[in-house]
């Protein structure tokens, strides 16, 4: 950023420039997939000590309610404590569109999160993980991966969104798009931290079987999500 | 090359400048400007080598253009007719006559699994031009993998760069894995006709989601589990040779 660079070469004199970190980005964020949708994508500048998860971790309850539900209520409030800057995109990400959100950040807020849930899932989200925002201005690209929260039993069927509840989730763009009367694919999740989906099963059968997830749309492969960040 | 030929012309310009100046100055022999011989042509040549990472999926004819702007596709933009024809027929002889196109090279034939092709593209001074690369998975019904509108500006001759390609979906043929929609040898009953100008899923291009399989469930698939794969499924390279 040349406008920073010469505001640093002048503080430099005075007081040392190495922590000046501001910066004014734009966030843009795809949905890779055909079949699946992203509820609100949170994008969370905090400085590097804070980490929305951790792979091979137990997910925060706040990270859980995102994961089943969408919500980033938690997530948000945990924001303002540690004085992040955040800003989300509204409604939902549909297969194969973009969404764009501006996001000024502060000297200390040094590295940048995202999360998102995944449509139809028990409790998966997209994630990024403490990327450290570059101090040059450019453009950016990044690709996430799918991450299962660990905190709920991936049956793939139809239940709820509030922490604790089983099964999916299915805000109106979906209703017609998910099955019902599924079984259930399983009724453990054995692995209950933080780790990398092993994708949607499925089945072809919208009024029974084991799975409401329709196998022939509603699966992905990683990468999951393009996010390009522009920085001013 | 567009910073070439604008150099070019501004040489033409400042050369008819200092023809007229001097004719100003002379008495009334007028200075015969002396036509400046074309240069010669500086060829400038690229090495792209795939590797084929999938288990069964074999990869049609490559097709390899550079083209000065534009790209062959866009996740979330419905496909050109010339890519549907590549993605549901492995025919690249569309996506090579594309309009953008300036200089192209084809593959010799079916890269298999586990093979290796290597294929040279030349094109006279340009040495930014834009290089997209693509090929189908013959056992799907519109996959393909490939490179989109890389700039080449950073090369020097010797200079390689690698990358590893994903799976994309063309979103102009529904996933079905059926007998007759699939032009690959999965395909037993020999009759695909590959390429239909209907379209029938979402219509644009994203990331593909993986193939299903009789195997894992899905009724009517002509492919088994052999037939799946995963990100990535090509290992390019970009080499300028000259």
């Amino acid at each position: 950023m040349k406008h920073l660079s010469i505001r640093c070469a002048i503080g430099a004199l005075f007081l040392g420039c190495g922590v000046s970190h501001a910066a004014e980005l734009s966030v843009s964020v795809t949905n890779l997939t055909q079949g699946m949708y992203f509820t609100p994508v949170l994008a969370i500048a905090h400085d590097d000590s804070n980490s929305l998860f951790e792979v091979g971790e137990t997910a925060s309850a706040a990270l859980q309610e995102m994961a089943e539900g969408g919500s980033l209520a938690g997530l948000a409030a945990i924001g303002d404590a540690i004085v992040a800057d955040y800003a989300n995109t509204e409604g939902l990400t549909a297969p194969g569109t973009t969404q764009t959100l501006m996001l000024s950040t502060a000297d200390s807020n040094t590295v940048l999160s995202m999360v998102g849930m995944i449509l139809p899932t028990n409790d998966g989200f997209i994630g990024l993980d403490n990327w450290p925002i570059p101090t040059e201005a450019g453009t950016y690209t990044l690709y996430l991966n799918a991450y299962d929260a660990g905190t709920e039993v991936n049956d793939e069927i139809r239940g709820g969104g509030a922490p604790g509840t089983p099964g999916m989730p299915v805000p109106p763009p979906l209703e017609d798009l998910v099955g019902n009367g599924g079984s259930g694919v399983t009724a453990v999740e054995t692995n209950t931290t933080v780790h990398i989906h092993r994708g949607n099963l499925g089945d072809s059968d919208m009024v029974g079987g084991s799975s409401d997830i329709n196998l022939m749309t509603q699966r992905w492969l990683n990468p999951i999500a393009r996010v390009t960040v522009v920085v001013n | 090359m567009q910073f070439l030929t604008l150099h070019g012309v501004w040489r033409v310009t400042l050369a008819a400048v200092v023809v007229s100046t001097l004719a100003a100055c002379s008495d009334d022999d007028p200075a015969q400007p002396t036509p400046t011989p074309p240069p010669a042509a500086t060829p400038v040549s690229y090495e792209i080598t795939l590797t084929n990472l999938s288990h069964e999926q074999p990869l049609s004819p490559v097709a390899v253009v550079l083209h000065s702007e534009g790209s062959v596709w866009g996740v979330g933009e419905p496909a050109s007719e010339a890519l549907e024809v590549l993605a549901e027929g492995g025919d690249n002889s569309d996506v090579l006559a594309l309009p953008m196109v300036l200089a192209n090279a084809s593959g010799a034939g079916v890269i298999g699994p586990g093979m290796t092709e290597s294929i040279t593209v030349t094109i006279n001074d340009v040495d930014d031009a834009l290089l997209s690369v693509v090929t189908m998975l013959v056992n799907t019904n519109d996959g393909f993998t490939g490179l989109n509108g890389w700039s080449t500006a950073s090369l020097a001759v010797g200079d390689s760069w690698q990358t590893m390609l994903p799976v994309y979906d063309a979103g102009t043929e529904g996933n079905t894995e059926a007998a007759g929609t699939i032009p690959g040898p999965a395909d037993g009953s020999g009759d695909s006709p590959g390429y239909l100008s209907e379209r029938d899923d979402v219509d644009f291009v994203a990331y593909h989601r993986g193939v299903v399989s009789a195997d894992d469930g899905l009724p009517g698939s002509v492919l088994s589990s052999v037939h799946r794969f995963d990100n990535p499924v090509v290992r390019l390279t970009v080499t300028r040779v000259e």
